[in-house]
Order: structure tokens, then sequence, then C-alpha cells
């Protein structure tokens, strides 16, 4: 008896102080935990899921938006790659026309030169030929005169028929 | 900063004083062998001051005594008011209440006078010595002469143990025997009614209270840092927490529970989890203010154990109800024998909790004051230096071993009062589909 009494197993005894203590401080701390600590943080926590939740979200969808933005903008592109493909292709062939044209122009121009060029050697011809025809005509005439006068003194028909011999030769 | 580098030095002051305190080990008397069955236990049970080292004992604040003869309740302001002396033996008995080891018990004797007397523990040493001497001098000891004739081996082995146990306070110069605080066992594990109960801040009533303000000072901060830190990712203390507390809330609460009722449960598994790994990672420290074994006393995991089954009940649907009295789908034969079968379940489920905590918690403790006992047995309580340092040696590291074992069932134990508790209410709210068609 007096063995059990010092040398209790105290941990396995039951004892009424130990068992209110307990009751009263956990109760407590639970009750104030519950209230300061544990819901505020539980609710904090499921916001904070909530926020997550939706930020992921939200970065989703601005990927998908992104996405379709570089397909437009690579359309896009595209489209002015070709644009721009046409604009040198077109200036090309403008540039090819217009160099065709001033070819043409100036062949036309050179063939109008060479064409004038000739009708006035044509031009020039026919006149020094007239010339040379009339200048031809008056020294025949004279010569003729000088003879025919030696032969025909004061014949005034004859002279007549010769200026319109001389008039004839200018027609040609 | 300033706080860290006082913790630093507590700490090492804590560490050495630790190493002091193993001086205890062998205070089971001065000349009685080192005995470490009782020393185990001494380590283990509840005490009125916290042990520093040697002689010096911290007093505990608030002493309250209730005595059932009708004498009302004695208040002292802390242990220190026994006067506490050699041994953690006050020297002041106050209504008969004195201290003795520094643990409160009582005078038999009602003969003995209430109020403020001066005692000494001088006859102790010469008790067992001169077992006849003190027999007339001690009140409650006539019938025992003629018993010690008829003692057999065993017994004297027995007598041999009682020496150094067999505590009288003297008074006058007389000796008077000791009564313990009541126990609820009604005698069936050593204990009973005596003529006091102890409502004092124990040991282990600090050590609840210390680890009730250290969390909610923890908590309190991390639920302030989840209002000011609104959106941001955790930090610091908060990131400690927070996946703790996740994990009971993930893999504890909603598959236990389920996901409709979890939610309101949450705040009692987390405050069980808590504070019983707080008491349990607490008594693992071998120095003020850890050392109590609140989590290894069956008065705390009772009281405990209690909460889960009144949670459990109060919050018993129909259907566990049911299933309890009257077990849906059944033959009413099997009826019968089902439903005492249940209703015994009902308050063998919280029984389970409370002795596996317990169980765990004290096996440990005992195992380590054994390791360490290793020196005084092997060196043979100081007359045998070799042993003693053989027993050294071996003890650290088998110390160390069982330490970082016991870490773990810290916090498994913690772990596992918590699971079960949210299995036993998850069973209580559950809803039974199949059942409706039962009935």
């Amino acid at each position: 008896m007096t063995f059990l009494a010092a040398a209790r197993f105290w941990p396995i005894l039951p004892e009424p102080g130990l068992i209110f203590w307990t009751i009263l401080i956990f109760l407590i701390f639970w009750t104030l935990m519950s209230k300061f600590a544990f819901k505020p943080i539980a609710s904090a926590l499921a916001k904070r899921n909530g926020d997550i939740e939706d930020a992921l979200k939200t970065a989703e969808q601005a990927r998908l938006e992104m996405a379709n933005l570089k397909s437009e903008n690579e359309k896009l592109l595209s489209e002015a790659r070709e644009e721009r493909a046409q604009m040198l292709k077109e200036a090309r062939d403008t540039g090819a026309a217009t160099i065709e044209e001033a070819k043409d122009k100036a062949r036309q121009e050179a063939q109008k030169i060479i064409n004038n060029a000739r009708q006035e050697i044509e031009n020039q011809k026919a006149q020094a030929m007239r010339e040379v025809k009339n200048e031809a005509g008056n020294m025949a005439l004279e010569i003729a005169e000088k003879v025919i006068r030696r032969e025909l003194k004061g014949d005034p028909s004859q002279t007549s028929f010769v200026n319109d011999l001389v008039n004839e030769i200018k027609l040609n | 900063m300033r706080t860290k580098s006082i913790f630093r030095v507590f700490l090492l002051l804590a560490i050495l004083i630790g190493g002091f305190s193993n001086q205890t080990l062998a205070s089971g008397g001065n000349d009685a062998p080192f005995n470490p069955g009782e020393t185990a236990l001494h380590h283990i049970a509840d005490a009125h001051t916290f042990h520093f080292f040697g002689d010096i004992y911290i007093p505990l604040p608030a002493m309250i005594f209730y005595d059932r003869n009708g004498e009302g309740i004695t208040f002292l302001p802390s242990s220190a008011s026994f006067d506490i002396g050699k041994s953690g033996n006050g020297n002041i008995a106050i209504d008969r209440y004195v201290l003795q080891h520094g643990v409160v018990r009582r005078i038999k004797d009602t003969s003995f006078p209430m109020g403020k007397v001066n005692i000494s523990w001088e006859g102790h040493a010469s008790h067992g010595n001169d077992h006849s001497g003190h027999d007339h001098s001690g009140h409650d000891h006539a019938g025992h002469d003629h018993g010690q004739k008829e003692k057999g081996m065993k017994d004297k082995i027995m007598d041999e143990l009682d020496k150094g146990h067999e505590v009288q306070a003297f008074y006058n110069g007389k000796g008077f025997d000791l009564e313990d605080r009541t126990t609820l066992d009604g005698g069936l594990a050593g204990g009973g009614m005596t003529s006091y109960m102890d409502f004092s801040i124990t040991k282990n009533v600090f050590t609840m209270l210390f680890v009730a303000f250290l969390l909610g000072f923890v908590f309190l901060r991390v639920a302030k840092a989840y209002r000011t830190r609104d959106g941001q990712a955790p930090k610091g203390l908060q990131g400690f927490i927070e996946p703790l507390f996740v994990f009971i809330q993930d893999e504890v609460a909603k598959p236990m529970i389920g996901e409709k009722h979890y939610a309101r449960f949450m705040p009692y598994l987390m405050s069980a989890f808590f504070f019983i790994l707080g008491l349990n990672l607490l008594g693992q420290i071998p120095f003020f203010p850890g050392s109590g074994n609140a989590s290894g006393t069956i008065s705390i995991t009772i009281a405990l154990a209690l909460f889960t089954f009144l949670i459990t009940n109060l919050n018993g649907n129909r259907d566990y109800w049911t299933h309890i009295l009257w077990m849906p789908g059944i033959p009413a034969a099997v009826k019968l024998i089902i439903t005492p079968v249940e209703v015994m379940g009902v308050f063998l489920k919280p029984i389970v909790l409370f002795i596996r905590l317990f169980a765990n918690i004290t096996a440990g403790h005992i195992v380590i004051v054994a390791f360490v006992g290793l020196i005084f047995v092997l060196g043979e309580s100081g007359k045998n230096l070799v042993g003693a340092g053989v027993g050294a040696v071996a003890a650290t590291f088998l110390t160390m071993f069982m330490m970082a074992l016991e870490l773990l069932v810290a916090v498994l134990q913690a772990y596992i009062f918590t699971i079960l508790s949210a299995s036993y209410i998850g069973a209580a709210v559950e809803e039974h589909h199949h059942a409706e068609e039962a009935h």
C-alpha cells in the first residue's frame, strides 16, 4: 500500500483537477483560435484559391487572345508582304513600260529627225539641182545668146523662145 | 534581433542546466541504490514545481486544493508558499498540505493542526533503517509489526523498495503519514478517493497553458499575415503554417468528413492537432519550460478524447443513430447482437483514442529515462566510474536514437488523433444513400 502510494504510476491515474484544466484550457483555445485564427485563415485560403483560379482562367483567356492577335498579325503581315511584292512588281512593270515608251519615243523622234533630215537633204538637193539647172540654163542661154546674137542679131522671137525653154526646165 | 540573442542565451543555459539535471536521476535517496523504475515513474509524473537541478525548484502559481470533508478550499499564490527546501521538500505545512519532492501531498492525520505549521523531514533517512522505532511514533502503523513476521522473499524485496518511499513529515518530533490527491480510477490503477482534490496549476497544467499561449501567439500572427498580406504568397511563419493547415484540410478533413461538412470541423481538428503536437514536442524537451509529460498523462488525453466523443455524437445525424441502434438491411436476430456491439463502439472509439496517445508518449519517455538510467546502473550510482563512462556513451547514442524516434511519434500521434477524430466525425455526419431503400 505504501509502496504503491509512493511509487505510483501517476500518468495512468485520471485526476479530476487535470481533466478540469484540460477541458477549460482546450475549450478556450479552441473557441478563440476558431474565431480569430482558423476561420479567418480558412476563408482567406478559400478566397486566395478562388483568386488563383480566376487568375489562371484570365491568363488562359489572355493567352488565347494573344494567339488570336498573333495569327491576325501574321495575316496582316503576309498581306502586307504580298502587297509589297505586288507594288514592287507593278513598279517594275511601270518602269519597264516607261523605258519602253521612252525608247519608242526616242526611236520615233530619231526617225522623225532622220526623216526631216532626209527631207531637208531632198529639198536642198532639189534646190541645188534647180539652181544648177538655172545656172546651167542661164549659162546655156548666155552661150546660146552669144551664139545666136552673132547669128540672129535682133531677133526677139528667138529670145522669147529661149526664155520659154528655160522656164520649162525650171518645172522639172 | 534582441529577442533572438536572448533566446540563444536561454537555450545555451538550458542545455547546460539540462546536463546538470541528470543529478535528479540519483535523487531516489542518497544511500539507497539507484532504482530505474522508480526514477522513470518520478520523471513522468505530474508535479507542483519544475525541477531545475540540484535543490533548485521553480515554483508554480495558483495552488488550489479542495477538501472533500468540508474543510473548504485552500488557495496558495504559488508552491513557493511551502518554503521549498532541500530535495524539493517544503518546510511549511499549510492546512495539512505539504510539498514533498516537488509534489503536494497531505498529512493524513486529522489531528494535525490546520493553517501554517513549520515541519521538518529530518526523520526521513532513519525511517527505513529503523522501521520499528517509527512504528510507535507513526499513527497508522499499529498493525505493521505482526505482519512483518510472515513476510516472504518477495515481500522482503518490496520492503527494500519501500525504504525511502515511506516518507513522513515530522512535527514536534512526531512522524506523520502522507496521502496523495484524489484520482478517479476507483482504486483500479492504485489510486482512489482521498481527503482532497487538487486543482492546482501543476507542471502539466502549466505545460498546456504554455502550449496554448504559444500556439495562440503563432496563429494570431499567421491570421494577421493573411489580413495584411491579402492575395500575396505566404511568407515566414505563415509559409510554415499554411502547408500544415492545407494538409489537415485536404488530407484529413476533406477525405474523412467529406466536402459538404468538413469546413465546420476544421477549427476543432486544427486545434486538436496543434495542441497535441505542441504537448508532445514540449514534453520531449528535458528542461524548463519543457519536461511536462502532458500528452503522456491519461487525464489530459481523456479530456481531449471527450471533445471528440461529444462532437461526434452531438453531430450524429439520423443515419448514424439508425446504424447504431437498429442497423438497416440485416435480420432482426442479428440486430440483437449488432446493436450492443455498436453501442459499445460509441464509447470504445474515444477510449482507444486516449489510450493510444497516452501509451505512445509515456512509453517513449520511460524508454528515454531508462536509457539515461544506464549511466547510473552501470556506474553503480557513482561507485564505478568506468561503468558510468561506458553507460554514458551507450546512453548518449541510445537516447539520441530514441529521441529521434520520439520526434516521429510526436508528429505521428498528433496526426493519428486528428485523423481518427475526423473519421469518427465523418461517420456521424455521413449521409447513407443506400439506407433510404432499406427503411
